[in-house]
């Protein structure tokens, strides 16, 4: 069904290339009966600029989910319809897409941004025209704290929920002297804020570099690292910085003088370190090899077979999001938002869905999603496993245990009177 | 403190070498032809790639050589077939025609590697540290100067000795007498257009090694290398290779002072010396109007 | 020599206001909507400014992003830090783009061709990297969030332009209009026909006695102006502000815009950037290789199209 609508939307660009009158063939518009229009999904995410990376497999896992949804009859007996566009990582094309998704396309429901940026701005537009929003993967704490809005929830955790999880582990294994290396900007801050928090609570001690966002030479800052003779290196960059970051450790060979470790990791992003530099401490949010939990490995392989892909904590989040939609309507018997809101409040993601153990639900006081966090080490693929084998999960962290009370994330949630 | 001002010293010339060699390209099209390569940062890319693609069947060295040729032939037939067509034409052409062909590349890219970064592996024996003491040191990072340094070098040589190199010399300081003089300048300009490329697909090569291959990687080069021109002094060469310098060390002091800058820091020198001296460092009087 | 303007025929003008003022009632019938018309609006502003210095002076900036976005920034810090007044805020924000351009302007203007563009691009890129690391002002990569636009109040009534999007899409086309109104007075000024003077021959111009570089850079100033106007229109258009609004990839499709709907005619940028507004929400919708598209557009238009469109049209009523 998904592949249909791809393959006819290229189709039809092509046709529009060669006519004036492109604007109509790209835009039909479906007039039927309500009951037999399709639930309609929007979906914004940067699929090109710096974060495509992630947003690709977002996308991906959320197309694979309304594919095997469709084919299982839909959601309230309507077939479930994707319109992707992309925000390309651009506040003003993001807010632009939003509302022609909700203004022409008239969605039922609006997903993303992987940048948080965008992602608050998304939110409100959707929440001025009062249209159920799922955030699956923008981190910044704000947007189930202090700008919380009631028609929008988050899949991925908080910046604090990542770094509080990871902190115990890093403090227990390997000491309490720090050094950061942060990016500096909002994301950055708020998650060293966070890390400063729990190390403080222990006791430590730390010092920090703040660098630009998509720095790549980190060898100053790692001069700095080595001097001042730290139990574990915070790598907190993002995307290809961290990357760069982790190379650089590697080759200057500090990884035999102090550990590595940070926040968040990705599958996407470890499998373009090279192999030597595939090391440290870190939080995934979501990891396919859970041997022994059920659902998971039936899931793993239906994916890899519909993809040739091994689904990362960014496809989870994607599937996530259709099947939170799904959840919502069934509960709510309708797709009016307010009521799909009040329905996922509290909701509890079946075992098929969660993919993990332990109960995983929408808190109702920030519309956060509770999930247990998994922390671990990176390390090379050993031989004669699975190539995306990468990361070893030592502890399960809840959520909640992470994520502290609604009272400490600033939320006050105010529905419309 | 010794160890620190060695790095900063250090540090500030291998980022001012990424900058000089891809300033040279963007200055040699510039200086010959007037026109400003907004693509030469997706040259670079591709360049990169272009290694990581061979690297499997040449090895990493055959890569480094091969890879930068395969680019200015690239260069060659981009030149033959679009930029050439814009020159004698008022200057916004040529610079919406790179515009749109850096787009365009930049998404081919993007669609053949994908956007996830990829690794360019590097022979283990340069991956390493030179010793305890100087660690931050990679033989890959004196690789890298040493590399650029031979380059530049040949480069210059080139310029003043070769037949073609002194007609591009010629060329920048008064096109149409070379013209007069018999020279088909319409080869020439592909030639150096070529050559600039080559420029760019080895700077690509290198700095895969250092910070692996995406898509982007040549956008954050491409600022400072208009920065290195414009410090360097427009229509100088050498003051390309003294602007990149220039800015690559005040880029990695300022990260032991205060990273944040690291970034901020090359605009403030281009403005400091477009207000003290706005024909740049080494820039001939007259060049920039 | 005072050519475009004076052929300009007021038919052109009556179509395109028919059409813009009656746009919200066809626009659901052609896949378009409210907040797609008003970016039209707002970029085909930021690209006539623009023009002001490209088409009737003869000088290329590459640089117009880094106005439009401080207009954005000027309206947006307004309205989150001092003041709930709309229009305060657009004026505080052409303010602060045109005052930057003029300042910007004495250290560029005595460049032409590539390195005036050179140097207006390192200029933006200046501004960028002080929206983008200035953190706790600005908002950094994030953009600046937290304000939103409000309700014109006229005393006797206010004007909804907050929740209603046609409301506000007219409130900009009457921006728009009276812009567009003083832009081509400023033209059909002695002031204008001196501009036209220095683009067709700048030489000539200077043994006249004409000072070029001051005119160039009252051009110069007064097209920041007219593009920071629609950057606080743009701020308000998505109630935020953030760093790639200054970044030198808008300058380069302000310049599209301007060249592709033909930038010595009056009315042409507004066209170029309406096609190109809409071609872009369009492909991009359809295809995540849109940059391609957009790329060869650019690059079609440079090598087969380099009059634009009103270019050639006109082209054929003179033939």
């Amino acid at each position: 069904m998904d592949r249909k609508i791809v393959g006819l939307r290229r189709r039809t660009l092509l046709t529009a290339g060669a006519t004036l009158g492109g604007l109509q063939l790209a835009s039909p518009f479906i007039i039927s009966a309500r009951g037999e229009a399709p639930v309609k999904i929007g979906m914004v995410d940067p699929l090109t600029g710096s974060l495509s990376a992630p947003a690709g497999p977002e996308v991906e896992g959320a197309k694979y989910a309304v594919a095997e949804l469709n084919k299982a009859g839909g959601i309230l007996g309507r077939q479930i319809q994707l319109l992707v566009e992309d925000s390309a990582n651009d506040v003003g094309t993001g807010v632009q897409k939003t509302r022609k998704l909700i203004d022409r396309d008239k969605v039922d429901v609006i997903f993303g941004d992987v940048n948080s940026g965008i992602a608050y701005a998304m939110s409100q537009v959707t929440n001025e025209k009062k249209v159920l929003h799922i955030v699956p993967g923008g981190h910044t704490d704000p947007i189930t704290g202090a700008d919380c809005k009631w028609n929008v929830f988050r899949i991925c955790n908080t910046t604090t929920m990542d770094a509080t999880a990871v902190s115990g582990e890093l403090i227990k294994r390997f000491g309490k002297r720090w050094f950061f290396i942060t990016p500096d900007y909002a994301y950055g801050h708020s998650l060293q804020d966070a890390f400063v928090k729990q190390l403080k609570k222990a006791g430590g001690e730390y010092q920090g570099d703040m660098l630009p966002i998509a720095n790549s030479d980190f060898s100053g800052t790692l001069i700095k690292a080595k001097a001042y003779k730290p139990d574990v290196l915070l790598n907190n960059m993002g995307g290809l910085a961290q990357v760069d970051c982790m190379k650089q450790f590697t080759q200057f060979g500090m990884e035999k003088e102090m550990a590595l470790g940070g926040a968040l990791f990705e599958l996407e992003a470890l499998q373009a370190v090279p192999v030597e530099a595939k090391a440290g401490w870190w939080t995934m949010e979501w990891w396919w090899n859970q041997p022994g939990v059920p659902h998971v490995a039936e899931f793993v392989a239906a994916f890899r077979k519909a993809t040739g892909k091994t689904p990362s904590a960014r496809h989870w989040f994607g599937v996530v999001a259709v099947h939170s939609v799904k959840l919502a309507a069934e509960k709510a018997k309708a797709l009016d938002s307010l009521k799909m809101a009040h329905a996922l409040e509290d909701l509890e993601l079946p075992a098929d869905v969660a993919l993990q153990p332990g109960k995983v639900r929408y808190r109702a006081g920030d519309h956060e999603l509770m999930p247990n966090i998994f922390v671990g080490n990176a390390h090379p693929a050993k031989a004669g496993a699975n190539p995306d084998d990468m990361f070893t999960v030592a502890k399960l962290v809840p959520g909640e245990e992470a994520a502290g009370s609604v009272a400490d994330t600033g939320c006050h949630m105010k529905y419309p009177a | 403190m010794f160890q620190v001002v060695l790095y900063n010293v250090t540090n500030g010339l291998i980022i001012g070498t990424f900058y000089v060699l891809m300033a040279l390209g963007l200055s040699l099209i510039l200086n010959l032809s007037n026109v400003i390569n907004f693509a030469h940062g997706n040259f670079l890319a591709l360049g990169g790639y272009i290694a990581y693609v061979l690297s499997p069947h040449l090895g990493y060295w055959g890569a480094l050589l091969v890879a930068p040729v395969v680019t200015a032939a690239f260069g060659f037939a981009v030149e033959r077939l679009m930029i050439r067509r814009v020159y004698n034409r008022d200057p916004v052409y040529s610079l919406l025609l790179t515009f749109g062909l850096a787009f365009v590349m930049q998404d081919l890219m993007r669609y053949v590697w994908g956007s996830n970064g990829l690794p360019l592996g590097l022979p283990p024996a340069l991956a390493q540290p030179l010793s305890a003491a100087l660690f931050f040191i990679t033989y890959y990072r004196i690789f890298m100067v040493v590399f650029v340094a031979i380059a530049i070098t040949g480069l210059f040589a080139f310029l003043r000795y070769s037949r073609v190199g002194v007609r591009i010399r010629a060329g920048t300081l008064d096109l149409d007498t070379v013209a007069a003089l018999g020279v088909n300048v319409g080869v020439l300009r592909s030639f150096n257009f070529a050559l600039g490329c080559l420029l760019a697909g080895l700077s690509g090569v290198l700095a895969a090694g250092q910070i692996g291959l995406n898509p982007n990687m040549g956008d954050d080069l491409l600022m400072p290398s208009f920065i290195a021109i414009i410090v360097g002094g427009v229509g100088s060469l050498t003051g390309t290779l003294v602007g990149g310098l220039v800015i690559g060390l005040a880029a990695a002091l300022t990260t032991a002072v205060y990273p944040a800058a690291s970034e901020a820091v090359i605009y403030v020198i281009m403005a400091l010396v477009l207000l003290i001296r706005p024909r740049g460092l080494m820039g001939e009087e007259g060049m920039m109007s | 020599m005072s050519g475009a303007l004076a052929r300009e025929r007021p038919t052109t003008a009556i179509v395109i206001f028919a059409l813009l003022l009656t746009a919200p009632f066809w626009l659901p019938y052609v896949g378009g909507y409210d907040a797609l018309a008003t970016r039209v609006l707002v970029f085909g502003l930021a690209a006539m400014g623009f023009n002001m210095l490209l088409g009737f002076t003869g000088v290329m900036s590459f640089g117009h992003a880094a106005y439009f976005g401080l207009g954005a920034y000027g309206a947006g810090l307004m309205l989150r830090y001092v003041t709930s007044s709309t229009m305060l805020a657009v004026v505080s924000g052409t303010l602060l783009g045109g005052l930057a351009g003029s300042l910007f302007g004495t250290l560029i203007v005595r460049r032409r061709g590539v390195y005036f563009a050179m140097v207006t691009i390192a200029f933006g890129q200046i501004c960028y990297y002080i929206a983008y690391s200035w953190n706790s002002f600005t908002g950094g990569f994030d953009g600046l969030r937290g304000f939103s636009r409000q309700p014109i109040d006229l005393g006797f009534t206010s004007i909804d332009i907050q929740g209603n999007g046609t409301a506000f899409y007219y409130f900009v086309l009457l921006i728009f209009a009276l812009a567009a109104a003083a832009m081509g007075l400023i033209l059909r000024s002695p002031f204008g026909r001196t501009l036209l003077a220095i683009r067709e021959n700048e030489r000539r111009a200077r043994f006249l006695g004409i000072p070029i570089e001051r005119h160039i850079w009252m051009s110069f100033s007064i097209s920041c102006f007219f593009t920071a106007l629609a950057g606080a229109l743009y701020a308000l258009l998505n109630n935020f502000a953030d760093p790639l609004g200054l970044h030198y990839t808008l300058s380069g499709e302000i310049v599209i815009m301007t060249v592709m709907g033909g930038m010595r005619a009056f009315w042409g940028p507004l066209i170029g950037a309406a096609v190109f507004v809409v071609l872009e929400d369009t492909i991009s919708s359809m295809t995540v290789n849109w940059m391609s598209f957009v790329g060869i557009i650019f690059i079609l238009v440079v090598l087969f199209f380099p009059r634009g469109l009103l270019g050639m049209l006109k082209r054929r009523d003179a033939a």
